[in-house]
């Protein structure tokens, strides 16, 4: 064999051993999927079906066996408005500190971005214990407080750095206008960074949405988000895989998408802007 | 836009993040100091010490330690070095590349609830799972896998989800690697380990640095993995500090103990903490 056949066949080992390796990974999402085709009986056939009559009944059935839409509602309510929580607070202060910096703006976004890493189990008690004082436990309104301080210090870095890139001299020409900083923010720092904004929503929304401490600890039947509904086919009693797996194929199919797509924000966002 | 305007602007998010560090963490401490039970309120007065002593001479306490050490050095060797083989393999441009990563990195955004029900169900149950199903065709004694082997099966499970993370931010920053100099190196006849070990490597090492310190941190406290498969057991085979704070607090509702056991992972995540804030600091530019 000559040196071309040796590289052309180590080449095709190496396309050969990704297509594995992705097979791997990919294999229990895709018999997740395949397993919420199935009715409930040929779920648990052994040995697994890999042909069978796909059935749509734990799709079309879902509401009236698991309430799905109402937990559904709670992660569309809780992850979207914890994000837009924390971009009200977030894009004013990142576009301060963006054309304004001053001696200790670094400290500051250093100092936010470590709030991150305080455990939370190490503050579950206090949190707890202050919702129950104020009868917030499972309810929406805590979990898009607790989701937009837990997401802030993220959407502050990164909008901080996308609004960096905003050359300072259109700043300067709008006030020349007579811009207001009010109007400054939404006609022309809003519209210059929208992609940026956009996307640091996408990454913030497929955070929250798969956020599964405070869910699981804060909420229970009236605010309890779809990971919180997962969590409950956690009993041993009843084996309805075809049913949990038709839940959760709904449940993660909108973030998977999302998350292909906003890869790069993603990360930035989840090592702090450490890797770009 | 003048100081006071922009300090202004500036003031809610401060002030937002102080708040939810500054007055659940002072209540942590102070509730480690204290007596406090939730099913015996009449118990009270100040204890100094008491509650940690209390916790880390729990029985559970060295066995949650151990097991916080091993989940977390497991999953890291485990993500980390075929994060980096996988990243290195999609790498150069094949036929449905885009579609192999695509298929690479979905784990990452599965919820973990459902990561680990499926796991449990699906994979490892000991009769239906597909785990048992193979044993069985093989001949061998199908294992239940949650039962036996509860911490084994919690690295599989994380792994599975962290490796594509991993994964992830390599393939991105292999991205910006300078392919003339790999060509440099492959006209001077440099092979494959050489090149990994002169090029590629020194070209990773900040991101490894990077994903090593958060995976540390968020392993430090992983849950709902635990909380959905194992509840710890059996015993405190699969119970992590994590998973000890929250039965001490919210299943045993002993607030004094549990307020001390945060303490510590305060403290163990704050060590972490410490050398991934140098790193983001250096590449924060302002």
């Amino acid at each position: 064999m000559n040196d071309l056949q040796v590289r052309k066949i180590k080449s095709h080992l190496v396309v050969f051993s990704a297509w594995t390796a992705a097979f791997i990974f990919f294999f229990p999402i895709f018999w997740m999927v395949l397993t919420s085709f199935k009715t409930e009986l040929q779920a648990i056939a052994t040995p697994p079906l890999l042909v069978f009559e796909p059935t749509l009944e734990n799709y079309t059935l879902i509401n009236d066996r698991t309430d799905y839409f109402k937990y559904a509602f709670n992660s569309v309510i809780t992850s979207f408005g914890g994000t837009l929580l924390a971009m009200l607070i977030a894009i004013p202060s990142a576009y301060a500190m963006a054309f304004s910096p001053g001696r200790y703006t670094k400290d500051i976004l250093l100092w936010m971005l470590s709030t991150k890493m305080l455990p939370a189990v190490g503050v579950l008690l206090p949190i707890y214990l202050i919702a129950q004082q104020f009868g917030l436990l499972d309810t929406r309104v805590l979990l898009i407080i607790i989701y937009a301080l837990i997401n802030l210090p993220i959407v502050m870095m990164i909008l901080f750095t996308y609004f960096k890139e905003i050359p300072k001299e259109i700043l300067e020409a709008s006030r020349m206008d007579g811009c207001t900083t009010f109007n400054e923010i939404v006609q022309v720092v809003i519209p210059l960074a929208w992609g940026g904004i956009a996307s640091t929503a996408l990454l913030s929304i497929v955070l929250l949405w798969n956020e599964a401490f405070w869910s699981i600890v804060l909420t229970s039947s009236d605010a309890g988000t779809l990971v919180a509904l997962v969590a409950s086919f956690s009993s041993p009693e009843g084996l309805f895989w075809a049913k949990v797996s038709a839940v959760s194929t709904l449940a993660c199919a909108p973030i998977v998408v999302l998350g292909w797509l906003c890869q790069k924000q993603l990360v930035a966002g989840l090592t702090f802007g450490a890797v770009k | 836009m003048n100081k006071t305007i922009a300090r202004l602007l500036q003031a809610p998010s401060i002030i937002f993040l102080a708040l939810w560090m500054i007055v659940p963490l002072s209540m942590t401490l102070y509730f480690s100091t204290i007596r406090y039970h939730l099913l015996y309120p009449e118990r009270e007065g100040f204890l100094g010490l008491g509650n940690y002593e209390f916790f880390w001479t729990d029985a559970a306490f060295w066995p949650a330690m151990l097991n916080t050490l091993i989940l977390v050095g497991s999953v890291l060797v485990i993500s980390v070095v075929l994060g980096l083989a996988i990243a290195i393999l999609v790498d150069k441009p094949f036929k449905g590349r885009g579609i192999c990563r695509i298929l690479l990195i979905s784990p990452f955004f599965i919820m973990p609830t459902v990561n680990a029900l499926v796991w449990k169900n699906m994979l490892m149950n000991p009769i239906y799972g597909l785990f048992a199903v193979v044993a069985t065709a093989f001949g061998a004694e199908p294992l239940d896998w949650l039962a036996h082997l509860p911490l084994l099966s919690i690295i599989m499970i994380v792994s599975w989800q962290w490796t594509p993370f991993a994964l992830l931010i390599f393939m991105t920053s292999l991205q910006s690697q300078d392919t003339e100099q790999k060509e440099a190196a492959t006209l001077d006849g440099a092979g494959f380990w050489s090149q990994f070990y002169h090029l590629t490597l020194p070209h990773l090492a900040r991101p490894i640095a990077v994903v090593i310190l958060i995976q540390m941190i968020f392993h430090l406290s992983i849950f709902a993995e635990i909380y959905v498969t194992t509840g710890g057991g059996p015993g405190f085979d699969s119970t992590n500090l994590a998973f000890l704070i929250f039965s001490q607090a919210l299943l045993q509702f002993d607030v004094g103990v549990a307020s001390a056991g945060g303490v510590i992972a305060i403290i163990l995540a704050n060590i972490v903490a410490f050398f991934l804030m140098r790193f983001v600091g250096k590449s924060l530019a302002v």
